[in-house]
């Protein structure tokens, strides 16, 4: 026995792989793991789009808001404020006036003034409502990572897909109920805005319709506790959650949750404003479209605080302090594509595919010894060794095992063999020829060598372009292609090699080809 | 063991004209079928809902028809048996773009009273993203069998790449055939099966092609189709084995992999099969057909070896310090 520096690449590989697939394999605390994917492990998969065109009209209608303190605090009297999904327009009464509402326009960013005598209309440009637009989709993204962070799942992946589209991923949910609640948390708009309730028509709001309302520039708002029950409210909100600083759980005197909620220097400024001007009309909190309550205002509240009533649990509550805390969404998101698995269908699929993994892997080991005696064996070895290796590099970059993932690893096993098979026929072939042992051995490898490495190439480029194209479970089945293609060149190629070369001698002095060889002669 | 010996050759390509019948054949009726029964694609491409429902017992499927049909949300919705009896999926070609409000909530309310059932599995593809995901599927079908045609006319020589992209549009063909014909939905899975299947027949081929080349550089022989008769022989012990092996799994996989990954083992046990056959039977012929001249290429070699010989003896010179 000589040892070779095939042999000892081979010993180090094997040690590698056993090392790294320890961690995976008996699920350790420490060290690095193979993640399950969501098909294996159970988990919500969502694929979220943005209605990023509500994002500019939400911009526009805050403009609108902003124009109306505005011209409110400085006793500037305009008449047919109007917005519509990309401009806002309205009139000036006094052209004294004009030049101090201009200043302030211009300071508003990315928009378009345009004047006919002392009307004026404002509108974006293209190029903010882009902008516009791809900020609705980060803000998605990064309010809803922030709620998830808050909801308690380890590890919630939400990222951008695309240019509009935002993948969430949370594995190891395991209720319905559970799912439900992350479902409602990530939805939900929290769009708190506090609006004016229009005293002068809301009694005869029951017979209004929403075109009615809107030819005075109203909304027609459901009551949360009682949709039937109406307000009629200024469309232009008084200001927005945009100025709140903080929301958390409180109880009121009856031990019931409530929300309360802190708003900034500004928010607090216009808030102060409109409820000393307002003594004796009522506010409505208005929460996604919903009026939480509309109390009188009795005086001037200052300092900027307030609360939100409502009949909800003390979870409800919490989860709605989270989603107002990290902000509202400044535009809609829908479901483009949702795939749950509950955890007890993922168990039985990682069953299913470990008894059709060593089922075949069996099938395989068996076979190889029985056509090829020790060179199977050998094969074997190498074999064993790749499955090692491909779970440690996998544990390494922490890639995720997905079915289709499972699916690659069993495939492997099948393909795996081939470089042997082409190895040992080689072999045999030389054999037959007369060469000698040691000559029958190298060429062989030699001889195989193009046609292995040709045909592990062309597979490796199909794998290629699964993982480019492909998406989520299918991108596992890639990896774990790739993986073992490339591991089987080292184990099933070089491994091998090195093991032939160490047993060059005893296999000579043996000179049973039965044996090694399985063929007679 | 020994499958087969190399002392005696088998005249496979005198029996080409057969085997070309039985594939035209075979692609005929294929095409024949995908046009008539067509593909029929899952909620992953055609875009939709489906819910998959686990009864303790059997699942009472004339009763769980009855209670979906009061729900409107249900109107178009098909129940069929997932690998057990008490094992139902609900598919649906609807799709809900509602975050809160879910299918899976929703099936389980109306299927209240019909026994014990947990709702184990929802995917909801929506309209947009099925022809996207289809879309990108076409792409990675086309990009793949590209880019393995420039890998092998670089490795080999057109005629060659030719050959195989011929034996892998057989491939496809047919096992695309098969799946129409059992009614397979097709997904996601099913579209990695047929990528996988391109890769590994071409696998096969490159061995066989391999071997021929091999043939053709270092044998004297200048008959095209008896060199490949030979080198077909030659590799038929490997062909055999390592589509046996892979067999193998795969039909484990079929059997006791799961419902779930069933069309997928499906799609590869149908072209294990057929990409064995069309690197012997359909690959090769194609090469003898394209009028390889082996005389010319033998020349061409010599030329190639006279401007390399050539080449180094410059650099010698030039290292000699001669230049």
């Amino acid at each position: 026995m000589k040892l070779n520096y095939r042999i000892v690449i081979f010993a180090l590989a094997i040690v590698f792989g056993v090392a790294f697939s320890i961690p995976s394999l008996f699920q350790t605390q420490e060290g690095k793991k193979v993640t399950l994917g969501l098909d294996l492990q159970g988990g919500l998969h969502m694929l979220l789009g943005v209605k990023t065109d509500e994002a500019t009209k939400s911009r526009i209608k805050s403009i609108a808001a902003s124009i109306k303190h505005f011209a409110e605090r400085k006793d500037i009297l305009i008449d047919a404020l109007s917005f519509n999904a990309t401009t806002v327009s309205f009139e000036i009464l006094d052209n004294d006036d004009l030049k101090a509402m201009q200043d302030f326009l211009s300071k508003i960013d990315g928009a378009k003034v345009s004047l006919n005598g002392l009307k004026i209309s404002l509108s974006l440009t293209p190029k903010e409502i882009i902008k516009t637009k791809k900020q609705s989709v980060d803000q998605a993204i990064e309010t809803i990572r922030n709620r998830l962070d808050q909801f308690g799942l380890s590890e919630p992946v939400v990222a951008r897909q695309g240019k509009e589209k935002i993948l969430v991923e949370l594995a190891g949910i395991k209720t319905q109920a559970e799912e439900q609640r992350a479902r409602k948390l990530i939805s939900r708009a929290a769009k708190l805005e506090m609006m004016a309730v229009d005293e002068a028509r809301n009694a005869r709001v029951s017979t209004m319709s929403d075109a009615d309302a809107a030819e005075y520039g109203d909304i027609i708002l459901p009551d949360i506790k009682d949709a039937n029950h109406k307000y009629l409210i200024h469309e232009i909100p008084i200001l927005d959650g945009g100025m709140l600083t903080n929301a958390a759980v409180g109880f009121d005197k009856n031990n019931r949750p409530l929300i309360t909620f802190t708003l900034n220097a500004e928010g607090a400024d216009i808030f102060g404003d409109f409820t000393g001007k307002n003594v004796g009309k009522r506010l409505a909190i208005v929460l996604d479209g919903k009026v939480y309550s509309a109390p009188n205002i009795n005086e001037r509240i200052g300092g900027g605080s307030g609360q939100i009533s409502g009949n909800y649990t003390v979870m409800e509550a919490k989860d709605l302090a989270i989603a107002l805390r990290s902000g509202a969404l400044l535009a809609p998101i829908y479901l483009m594509e949702k795939r749950s698995v509950g955890p007890s269908l993922g168990a039985d699929s990682i069953k299913a595919s470990m008894i059709a993994l060593i089922g075949g892997f069996v099938l395989v080991i068996i076979f190889m010894v029985f056509y090829y005696r020790l060179a199977g064996l050998i094969a074997n070895i190498a074999l064993i060794a790749n499955l090692f290796l491909l779970l440690a590099v996998m544990s390494l970059f922490g890639a995720t095992l997905t079915l289709p993932g499972m699916a690659g690893i069993v495939l492997t096993v099948g393909m795996a063999v081939d470089a042997n098979v082409i190895i040992s026929e080689r072999i045999r072939e030389l054999i037959y020829e007369g060469k000698s042992m040691h000559k029958a051995i190298e060429d062989g490898y030699a001889n195989a060598m193009s046609a292995i490495l040709d045909a592990n190439i062309t597979t490796l480029i199909a794998s290629v372009v699964l993982y480019v194209y492909g998406t989520g479970a299918i991108k596992g089945f890639a990896i774990t292609m790739s993986i073992g293609i490339l591991a089987s060149m080292l184990t099933a190629i070089l491994g091998t090699h090195g093991i032939y070369q160490m047993l060059e001698e005893k296999i000579k002095r043996s000179k049973n080809h039965k044996l090694w060889f399985g063929i007679k002669g | 063991m020994e499958f087969f010996k190399y002392t005696k050759t088998f005249n496979f390509m005198g029996k080409s004209k057969f085997a070309m019948a039985f594939s035209i054949a075979l692609m005929l009726a294929s095409y024949a079928v995908l046009m008539t029964k067509g593909l029929n694609y899952g909620v992953d491409f055609a875009g939709g809902t489906i819910v998959q429902v686990k009864y303790d017992t059997t699942a009472p499927i004339k009763a769980m028809r009855d209670k979906l049909k009061e729900n409107p949300l249900f109107k178009d919705a098909s129940i069929t048996e997932f690998g057990s009896p008490d094992e139902v999926i609900i598919r649906m070609k609807t799709s809900t773009g509602s975050v809160t409000k879910d299918v899976g909530d929703v099936t389980r309310a109306a299927l209240k009273g019909t026994g014990n059932f947990k709702v184990r599995r929802v995917d909801i593809v929506g309209p947009k993203v099925g022809s996207e995901l289809k879309e990108k599927g076409i792409m990675s079908l086309l990009l793949a069998i590209l880019g393995i045609l420039i890998y092998v006319a670089f490795r080999f020589e057109w005629r060659f790449a030719v050959a195989s992209i011929v034996a892998l549009v057989h491939d496809v063909s047919i096992a695309s055939g098969a799946i129409a014909l059992v009614g397979l939905d097709v997904n996601l899975d099913v579209l990695a099966a047929l990528l996988t299947l391109l890769g590994y027949s071409l696998n096969d081929t490159i061995i066989v092609f391999d071997r021929i080349r091999e043939g053709i550089v270092k044998s004297k022989n200048v008959v095209l189709d008896e060199i490949i008769n030979e080198s077909i022989t030659r590799t038929l012990a490997r062909t055999t084995l390592t589509s046996l092996t892979t067999f193998f799994v795969v039909f484990t996989l079929f059997m006791f992999g799961g419902e779930i990954i069933h069309a997928f083992a499906f799609t590869l046990l149908i072209g294990i099969i057929v990409g064995t056959y069309s690197s012997i039977f359909v690959a090769s012929p194609i090469l003898l057909w394209f009028g390889f001249d082996v005389k010319n290429y033998h020349v061409k070699l010599a030329e190639k070896a006279k401007r390399e010989a050539e080449k180094k003896r410059m650099r010698e010179q030039y290292e000699s310090g001669v230049m």
